[in-house]
C-alpha cells in the first residue's frame, strides 16, 4: 500500500510538479477552445455550402470527410508535422495540432449537421418557400435551427472526443497536460504526475460534459 | 410553352389579360415516364372559389403545386395576375408570396411561436420592421380567432389551431390567391369546422381560392365552381349543383355517388 501511494500520490512530487501540470492544462484549454470553435464553424459552413451547392461540391467534400474520419488523428498529426517540412512548409507543433484536430472535428461535424438538415421534413422547406423566402433564408431561419437541435447531442459527444485528442500533441512536443506529465515522469521515475494529469483532465471535462447536457436540454423545443 | 415565355420576357408586365386572375393552358407534368397531368386548361376569376375534386392520384395536388412552382410543370403555361409564372426570368419569390399556400400537414415551424410563424416572411420577404410585422401578424391571427395563442408553439396547439395559424401565415402576406392542398384531411372530425370557418371568412372577404379537398358538403355550400379531375385531365366542371346534382359524365357520377355517403 505504501509503495502504491508512493508511486501514484507522492506528496513531494505533487508539490513540485503542479505548476507544470497547470501550465499544461492552460495549453490544453487553449488548443481545445480553438479546435472547437474552428472545427464546429468549418463543419457547419461545409454542411451549409453542401446544402446550397449540389453534387459538384458533394464529391470532393465526401473525399475530405471520409479521409479525416477514417485516418487516426495521430497519423495525421505525425504526417503533417514531419512530412510538411520536406516540402518547405514548417508549422509550429501547436499549429499542426490545431489544424489536424480542427479538420477532423469539421469532418464529423459536417456529417452530423448534414444528417440534421436532411432529417428536417420536406414540408418545412416547402412552406417557407411558398411564403416567398429565398433558399438561403429558408436554410437560415427554418431548416438550420431545426437541424441544429437534432445535431446538438452528437455534436457535443464529438466535441468532447476531439478535445481529448489534444493529448496527441505530446508526440510532437506541444506542452499540453500529458506532455508536462510524461516529462515529469521521466525525470522522477514516478507515476504521480500522470495521475495528476488525469485529474487535470477531469477538472477540464466534467464541466464541459455538464455544459453539454445543459445545452441539450435547453435546445429541446416543446413537442406534442 | 416557348412562345409564351418569349411573350412574357418581351412584355413589361403592363399587358395583363383582362379577366382571369389565374389562367392555365395545356399544363403537363410528368414524373419520369409517368404523366400525371395531361393537358390542363383552367381559368380562375378574381374572387372565385374553385374546388378541385377527384380520386386520389388524379393529379389535383400536383396541379396546385405547379402554380407556385413547388413542382416544375413539364409543359404548358400559367398566367397569374398578368405574369407568366413558368417564365425563366420571373422573380419566383415575389410571385410565391402573392400565392398563399396551405398544406395538408400544416408545416408550421416548430421552433417558432404562432406569431413567429406568421411574421417570419413579413420580416424577411417584405422587410417590415419587427413592430409592424407583429401588428400585421396579430391581426392575421385575430382573423382566424387565435390572437390569444400568439405566444404558443405549434406543439402546444391542436391540429385545427395549427392549420388556422398556417392560414394566418399565408394570408398575412396579403396574397392575391390562396391555394389549399387538402387543408382538413389530417384533422380529427371535430376540428374540421374551425378551419372551414376560417376559409369561409376568407371567402367572404373576397379572396380568390383554389381548394383541393374531400369536404364535399363545404364544396356544395361555398364553391362557385367544382372541377372534377381524373387520370390527369379535367373530366367535368361546373357549379356545385351540376357536379353534385346532375353530373354529365359517367366518371363524375360514379365518383360523386361514391363520396356522397
Amino acid at each position: 500500500m505504501d509503495r502504491f501511494l508512493d508511486s501514484f500520490l507522492n506528496a513531494k512530487l505533487i508539490a513540485t510538479t503542479w505548476p507544470a501540470i497547470l501550465s499544461g492544462l492552460v495549453v490544453t484549454i487553449e488548443i481545445a477552445a480553438l479546435v472547437v470553435v474552428t472545427g464546429l464553424l468549418l463543419g457547419l459552413a461545409l454542411a451549409m455550402v453542401r446544402w446550397r451547392a449540389g453534387r459538384w461540391f458533394a464529391w470532393p467534400l465526401m473525399l475530405f470527410v471520409d479521409l479525416f474520419r477514417a485516418v487516426p488523428p495521430l497519423v495525421l498529426v505525425l504526417l503533417i508535422f514531419f512530412g510538411l517540412p520536406n516540402v518547405g512548409i514548417e508549422l509550429p507543433s501547436f499549429a499542426v495540432l490545431w489544424l489536424v484536430l480542427s479538420l477532423v472535428l469539421a469532418a464529423f461535424a459536417e456529417e452530423i449537421v448534414w444528417a440534421g438538415l436532411i432529417a428536417v421534413k420536406r414540408g418545412q422547406h416547402e412552406a417557407a418557400r411558398s411564403t416567398g423566402l429565398t433558399e438561403t433564408q429558408t436554410l437560415l431561419y427554418v431548416v438550420l435551427p431545426q437541424a441544429l437541435r437534432l445535431a446538438v447531442a452528437p455534436l457535443t459527444n464529438r466535441t468532447i472526443a476531439i478535445t481529448k485528442n489534444t493529448a496527441l500533441g505530446t508526440v510532437i512536443g506541444v506542452p499540453e497536460i500529458i506532455n508536462q506529465a510524461t516529462t515529469a515522469v521521466s525525470f522522477s521515475g514516478n507515476a504521480t504526475p500522470l495521475l495528476m494529469g488525469a485529474f487535470a483532465y477531469l477538472l477540464l471535462f466534467i464541466p464541459i460534459i455538464g455544459l453539454g447536457r445543459l445545452i441539450e436540454s435547453r435546445f429541446a423545443w416543446r413537442r406534442q | 410553352m416557348s412562345e409564351a415565355s418569349e411573350l412574357s420576357a418581351g412584355g413589361t408586365g403592363t399587358m395583363r389579360p383582362p379577366h382571369p386572375l389565374l389562367d392555365i393552358r395545356g399544363l403537363h407534368k410528368s414524373f419520369g415516364t409517368i404523366e400525371v397531368l395531361k393537358g390542363i386548361d383552367l381559368a380562375v376569376s378574381p374572387g372565385e372559389l374553385v374546388f378541385l375534386i377527384g380520386p386520389s392520384g388524379s393529379g389535383k395536388s400536383t396541379l396546385l403545386r405547379c402554380y407556385n412552382r413547388l413542382e416544375e410543370a413539364s409543359g404548358g403555361s400559367i398566367w397569374f395576375d398578368g405574369q407568366e409564372v413558368l417564365a425563366d426570368r420571373i422573380d419566383i419569390n415575389a410571385l410565391r408570396r402573392r400565392m398563399g399556400m396551405v398544406f395538408q400537414s400544416f408545416n408550421l415551424y416548430p421552433h417558432m411561436t404562432a406569431l413567429g410563424n406568421v411574421t417570419l416572411a413579413l420580416r424577411k420577404v417584405l422587410k417590415k420592421p419587427r413592430a409592424e410585422a407583429e401588428r400585421i401578424g396579430m391581426a392575421a391571427l385575430e382573423g382566424v380567432g387565435l390572437a390569444h395563442k400568439a405566444a404558443s408553439y405549434p406543439g402546444e396547439l391542436s391540429g385545427g389551431q395549427q392549420q388556422r395559424v398556417a392560414i394566418a401565415r399565408a394570408s398575412a402576406l396579403e396574397p392575391g390567391l390562396m391555394l389549399f392542398d387538402e387543408p382538413t384531411s389530417a384533422l380529427d372530425p371535430e376540428l374540421v369546422g374551425s378551419v372551414l370557418q376560417a376559409m369561409r371568412d376568407m371567402r367572404a372577404a373576397g379572396m380568390t381560392m383554389l381548394v383541393v379537398s374531400h369536404e364535399m358538403r363545404f364544396a356544395r355550400e361555398a364553391a362557385d365552381r367544382v372541377v372534377f379531375m381524373d387520370g390527369g385531365v379535367i373530366v367535368e366542371q361546373g357549379p356545385p349543383e351540376q357536379i353534385f346534382g346532375s353530373p354529365r359524365h359517367e366518371r363524375t357520377r360514379a365518383f360523386v355517388s361514391e363520396v356522397a355517403r
